[in-house]
């Protein structure tokens, strides 16, 4: 019996690299260190782009849509279906359905993401501001706080911990899908990924990349944390 | 600090909400002299709060007036008028995402009041609520029930109003702290004399703070308006009989102390001893228990002053 491919494994050509790539390793350093600058690097830069805009763009939207939410409850319910509904889109999808309409673009990656913070945005900043207890209200109006002062000076802040548990949440959930912005354009920690799985699965690329996106999300969702505790020093101290 | 204080008069004040059948303030007329506590109590649907909240203009007149040192209420603007009306509730209502100075400073700072202003004040109100300079600068969850009543007294105190409403304030406060609460309400306001009114539904705290007490009945209507002596003594009809409660011979007692009555010499040996403040009431406790007919009045410092009897107690 003569075997087709001779005695060694089944694998690809991957180049003239190491050893280590050749054989496609779980984790090839030298490779690591190769492409550092010209893919992981660049990558990650354009990933945190893409996050940090839709985050801001969509925590824009979600204050204005949470603020009428609040002030008129007939506007609330008709936003909250709305969110939920673009939130069950699945991804893949969603790009998919906009991709005739915005092109492989930045924007169809940006209007995706955004519709995904919404939901988790918008509900949170209704419900942190109408978290806020009936008797501090009473004794805001009591005192002789108008409306928009009540509204800046004790509502915004008192909903602030769950409007940043909400950002928290968002924040994460977009780092994680912006990966799948390499489908419609080359950009993001998801690029090396797909590049990856073209060339037969080379292990190191999506270990790094994937890596990468996880740890930006931790780092990410750190800093909020930290933010958290500098904007709320009230809500954490124990009784 | 200066010492300011406001007439207040209710005049026919009444509150009818839309599509309920009797009103819930009806027609109600006081005066509350400068300076003198008004406890408004009753059951509960006789529209003591509703009372309370038709001052400041939390709930609106339906007819009738309100006036502050002859000013309607009406004539001033609605939040000047708050800002110039001390507020404690219940609940407190403390901001919990500003520390005990900056919720002291609440209205000073919509009165512009500078950052040093507010915390000489703050440290001022600190002190004379009985709470130590350091509690400036926790945050309302870091206090106890009690503290957190005392910083809402001395938040509402802030801007040195002339009338202050207090809506139940020591309701929801534990038996102890809150007779303890009480008296230094009542010392806090020798001092300051301001014209206060005061919601409970608590017959003995009423007799216990109120200059005057005005007891509402269902829908609103007031049923009698009066010292606590004479609500005791003279109550103006079934009703108010009964809201006092069987046993208001013995409230009345709680009136009245040892120092009052004539104190008369002789032996003393084994007679059980009590401080001339002791409220009579106290005092009838102890001799029933007791089992003894007289009792030693002593001064503060354990001194004797003389005998009091249970004859003159019950007199």
């Amino acid at each position: 019996m003569t075997p087709l491919l001779g005695a060694g494994p089944v694998i690809p050509d991957f180049g003239s690299g190491s050893s280590c790539e050749q054989t496609n390793g779980w984790f090839c350093t030298d490779w690591l260190s190769a492409h550092w600058g010209d893919t992981l690097q660049p990558a990650l830069v354009q990933h945190v782009e893409l996050s940090l805009i839709a985050v801001a763009a969509g925590f824009a939207i979600a204050a204005v849509l949470a603020i009428a939410g609040f002030r008129w409850h007939l506007v609330d319910a008709p936003v909250g279906a709305v969110a939920d509904f673009l939130y069950t889109i699945p991804s893949l999808a969603l790009f998919q359905l906009l991709v005739p309409f915005t092109g492989l673009t930045e924007t169809t990656v940006e209007i995706a993401l955004v519709s995904y913070t919404l939901l988790v945005l918008y509900r949170n900043m209704v419900e942190g501001l109408r978290g806020v207890p009936d008797d501090v209200l009473e004794s805001a109006r009591g005192m002789g706080l108008t409306r928009l002062q009540t509204f800046v000076r004790v509502e915004l802040p008192l909903a602030a911990p769950t409007v940043l548990a909400g950002l928290r949440i968002a924040t994460v959930s977009t780092i994680s899908i912006a990966t799948v912005a390499a489908f419609v354009v080359p950009k993001g920690l998801g690029e090396p990924i797909f590049i990856a799985l073209d060339q037969n699965l080379f292990k190191t690329e999506i270990l790094a990349a994937g890596g990468l996106a996880v740890a930006l999300a931790l780092a990410a969702d750190g800093l909020l944390v930290l933010a958290q505790r500098a904007i709320t020093p009230w809500s954490r101290t124990p009784a | 600090m200066p010492t300011e204080a406001a007439e207040l008069v209710f005049d026919e004040a009444t509150k009818q909400y839309p599509g309920r059948p009797e009103p819930a303030v009806d027609r109600l007329s006081l005066t509350v002299a400068a300076g003198e506590i008004c406890v408004l109590v009753g059951p509960s649907g006789g529209g003591k709060t509703t009372a309370l909240k038709l001052v400041n203009r939390l709930i609106p007149l339906s007819s009738g007036d309100i006036r502050i040192d002859g000013t309607s209420i009406a004539d001033h603007d609605v939040t000047e008028l708050r800002r110039s009306i001390g507020y404690v509730i219940q609940q407190v209502g403390l901001f919990p995402h500003m520390t005990v100075e900056a919720n002291i400073g609440t209205v000073p700072r919509l009165f512009g009041r500078p950052r040093t202003w507010i915390r000489r004040r703050s440290g001022e109100l600190l002190e004379l609520v009985g709470l130590d300079a350091s509690y400036a600068r926790r945050y309302p969850a870091q206090l106890s029930g009690g503290e957190r009543q005392r910083v809402g007294l001395a938040r509402a105190l802030a801007a040195n109003p002339p009338l202050m409403l207090m809506d139940e304030p020591f309701g929801a406060i534990d038996p102890i702290i809150r007779a303890r609460l009480q008296d230094e309400f009542l010392r806090l306001q020798h001092e300051l004399r301001k014209t206060v009114v005061f919601v409970t539904h608590d017959i003995d705290e009423a007799i216990k703070v109120g200059d005057r007490i005005a007891i509402l009945r269902e829908g609103g209507r007031l049923a009698q308006y009066d010292t606590p002596a004479r609500i005791l003594g003279q109550p103006t009809d079934e009703f108010v009989a009964e809201f006092v409660g069987a046993d208001r011979a013995l409230k009345a007692l709680a009136l009245r102390s040892l120092a009052d009555l004539p104190l008369h010499d002789g032996a003393h040996d084994g007679l059980p001893r009590l401080p001339a403040g002791t409220t009579l009431r106290d005092a009838l406790a102890l001799l029933v228990a007791e089992g003894s007919d007289r009792v030693v009045v002593t001064d503060g410092d354990g001194g004797e002053l003389g005998i009091a009897t249970r004859d003159d107690l019950l007199a």
